[in-house]
């Protein structure tokens, strides 16, 4: 067994385990930080398929943003020492049952399905450099335009979220 | 190409984690935790896009570019649910779904 497998091997069990954990916990702070586990060994993947400028992103924005900001609401919502009651076992197993056969359809499909790679092509670099070049280029393999609307979202987003939260001042 | 690791794989882990993520959306009954299996669901998207990239198509970088900005969308829609969820705390005192059923303002 390579070293490659015991890595995907390694990353693979812990984001399946800990999403489990992720939708099964009790405990609404635990289950902030079991999100956190799983969106590390992400970018631990990024990191394996080589794409090094994702595995950045996906650590600082998911890890350093988005959970921090889950965290964030979580104190400021519910009580430490709060559990959830545990699931109607009736619900819990329809869910699963559904859940099952849906992932079940999909791996199937999945598995019989012979994937082709495009044939003579020469791998691209995926360094920062060629990021940036493409990310902000206007003509073949240029992503100029989402990039400026994506701009126009944060911005919208992050003035409606500051109108929604903020209180009445009257 | 990875040596050792056929794509099949990591199709087979994402469709896992997604499947976990849409049972904690389902089951969940507090807001926060369902944005949570949000984040797991639109993440192993992530990796989906990522994939096939790196092992289909590797002269271009098309499924990163996607993965960045599902990442900046999922950024965004985080930080607004959070401050209606916040919202919804001030006026109702509590964010178990099955307790918000008014829509007045």
């Amino acid at each position: 067994m390579s070293v490659n497998q015991i890595m995907f091997i390694l990353f693979a069990s812990i984001i399946v385990i800990f999403s489990i954990l992720t939708v099964s916990s009790k405990r609404i702070l635990r289950s902030a930080l079991y999100l956190l586990f799983v969106l590390v060994s992400t970018a631990g993947l990024y990191f394996m398929m080589n794409y090094n400028f994702l595995a950045a992103v996906q650590i600082t924005l998911y890890a350093g943003g988005i959970v921090v900001l889950i965290i964030f609401s979580v104190l400021l919502t519910s009580r430490i020492n709060d559990r959830f009651a545990s699931v109607k076992p009736a619900k819990a197993i329809s869910t699963v049952i559904v859940t099952a056969i849906g992932a079940f359809v999909s791996i199937s499909s999945i598995l019989q399905h012979n994937f082709v790679p495009a044939a003579g092509v020469e791998p691209i670099s995926t360094d920062v450099k060629m990021v940036g070049m493409q990310l902000l280029g206007y003509g073949t393999n240029g992503y100029a335009l989402p990039f400026e609307v994506i701009s126009v979202l944060l911005l919208a987003s992050m003035i409606g979220a500051i109108i929604i939260a903020k209180k009445k001042l009257d | 190409m990875i040596e050792g690791i056929p794509l099949h794989y990591f199709l087979v882990l994402s469709t896992l984690m997604f499947f976990i993520g849409v049972y904690g959306f389902i089951v969940r009954k507090n807001l926060i935790t369902i944005l949570m299996s949000i984040e797991l669901i639109l993440n192993s998207v992530n990796i989906n896009f990522v994939a096939f990239n790196k092992f289909l198509y590797p002269d271009q970088l098309q499924g990163m570019f996607f993965t960045i900005f599902v990442v900046a969308i999922a950024a965004a829609e985080a930080s607004v649910a959070i401050a209606i969820i916040i919202n919804i705390y001030r006026r109702i005192g509590n964010i178990n779904v099955e307790e918000i059923a008014e829509l007045k303002h």
